[in-house]
């Protein structure tokens, strides 16, 4: 029977991990970090968990101590936010590179500066390139099923890699929602035991990791980490047939929502997309064919299945949470761009920074998007192709 | 084994590199040749040398083997040519000659 709650993302986390029940949690535990490590460390004085918990002294060391424990054989887990994360970056790449599928709960906040606590996406897109997993939740029940789906894909013999679970500051993190919860048992098993081939503590085995590289090994290194990171594409999907056929909720790379005939779509990632939703749900009503597609999986990016769902679409606005500085896109414009590229696809483009630092989203802005859209039909002229939304000037 | 040190040759294609560039096994680096990288080599002058043993713990790669409480020939494969054992030793029993020999 599944369990009805009422949760805010951070709860709905914090549960998920207590029901992973991990071996060991290096955590950094106070600001820029987030309740997630509160609540379990609750879990862990109250005997709920056979965690390990490790407070550190700052989140470059919570990442170095998860590649100790995770090489030691041990299912590691780390939760950060903003700042914290960005204080990681060194060591997520050495993560990756070691193939340690450490998990890592992230809170999607602004980096500084100026100097601000609240949602976009620039934490997460910063460390985009770091050869981590990235799956991005629009609510607490999303946040809550990729948790519980995220060690089946990182631990995959196929992928082998650290994979980042993340939801938006806030917007979904403190906010209570309804949520259906899984019982223990059935997470328990889902998840399973992690049972590494080789791992430092292993009996009667000597282990390296990390060796020094010489130039001679560095390029097959990357393009072997590359390909995992492919992998994970496939055993994602697979891993959330699996979590269906347990939950009864569906999970692909990306939700396309009314997306079929669109006209007009936006690609959005995160708490935004349901905003969006009810933006193309008046937009519809209206008989002005919009659609949505909410990525999921970021990383690896699904570039062709992204390209194949858009090719019908003549006019797409592409929503990034970030301001990165390219100066002429964001992270996830140039991404679709080039997936559309690369499959000889040219809809009408625009690209747009929005929500940053926790700047509102509202259906009426993100309806202004496709009615940019629509003046694009009109006139002809795509104008800027890189836009600000809601920005005052 | 997965992980051994032969999938860690120098012609390995990324297919078979081992995960992560993990190596399984101890005291591999024997089967690295660190001596490629020298360019002075030294010379063991036999009938100057009085086993008194400084030079062989000086040497940061191990390339003086001691047997018996005796030092033997340079290990080659390993030595990089640094001179601090030529430094090392009070009577002249080594001598670092220039170039790859």
């Amino acid at each position: 029977m599944a369990i009805k709650e009422r949760l805010s993302g951070n709860e709905a986390v914090a549960i998920a991990m207590r029901q992973i029940n991990p071996d060991v949690m290096p955590a950094y535990p106070i600001t820029p970090s987030t309740e997630i490590p509160q609540y379990f460390t609750t879990f862990v004085a109250n005997g709920q968990v056979d965690t390990e918990f490790v407070p550190v002294e700052s989140e470059h060391s919570a990442m170095s101590a998860c590649i100790g424990s995770e090489a030691a054989g041990a299912r590691t887990i780390t939760a950060t936010s903003s700042c914290g994360l960005a204080l990681m970056w060194e060591v997520l790449n050495v993560a990756a590179s070691d193939r340690l599928p450490i998990c890592l709960a992230l809170v999607n906040r602004a980096l500084s500066g100026p100097i601000n606590i609240n949602c976009d996406h620039s934490d997460a897109m910063g460390a985009r390139n770091t050869g981590w997993i990235q799956l991005f939740a629009e609510n607490n029940q999303e946040a809550y099923d990729n948790m519980v789906q995220a060690y089946r894909i990182a631990e995959h013999k196929d992928v082998m890699l650290p994979i980042m679970v993340c939801q938006d500051g806030f917007i979904t993190s403190h906010a209570v929602e309804n949520i259906t919860l899984l019982e223990d048992e059935l997470v328990k098993n889902f998840v399973g035991e992690y049972e590494p081939e080789h791992y430092l503590l292993k009996d009667g085995e000597s282990l390296h990791y990390g060796p020094y590289a010489v130039t001679n090994y560095v390029m097959e290194a990357r393009r072997a980490q590359m390909q995992g990171l492919r992998n994970a594409k496939q055993v994602t999907l697979d891993v959330a047939k699996e979590f269906a056929a347990l939950s009864g909720r569906e999970y692909g790379l990306f939700e396309e929502y009314r997306l079929d005939d669109a006209d007009y779509a936006m690609v959005i990632i995160g708490s935004a997309a349901g905003t969006a939703k009810d933006a193309v749900d008046e937009l519809r009503e209206k008989g002005i064919k919009a659609g949505i597609l909410k990525i999921r999986l970021f990383r690896p990016f699904p570039a062709e299945e992204i390209a194949e769902a858009l090719k019908n679409v003549k006019y797409l606005a592409i929503m990034d949470r970030t301001e990165d500085f390219e100066t002429n896109c964001g992270p996830l414009g140039s991404e679709v761009k080039a997936a559309l590229y690369n499959k000889n696809l040219h809809p009408a483009a625009l690209n747009y920074c929005y929500g940053l630092g926790g700047r509102d989203v509202t259906v009426e802005s993100l309806t202004s998007v496709f009615e940019d859209l629509m003046e694009v039909e009109k006139t002809g002229e795509l104008g800027e192709v890189y836009r600000y939304l809601s920005v005052r000037e | 084994m997965a992980s051994d040190i032969n999938r860690l040759g120098l012609d390995v294609k990324w297919q078979d590199i081992s995960l992560g560039c993990t190596i399984v096994g101890s005291g591999t680096s024997e089967s690295f040749k660190t001596g490629e990288w020298r360019t002075d080599t030294p010379k063991f002058i036999v009938e100057k040398c009085k086993q008194c043993l400084l030079c062989a713990p000086a040497c940061p790669d191990s390339a003086i083997p001691v047997k018996n409480g005796k030092r033997g020939e340079f290990d080659l494969d390993h030595c990089k040519g640094c001179g601090i054992c030529e430094k090392a030793c009070p009577f002249h029993a080594i001598e670092m000659l220039k170039g790859v020999r």
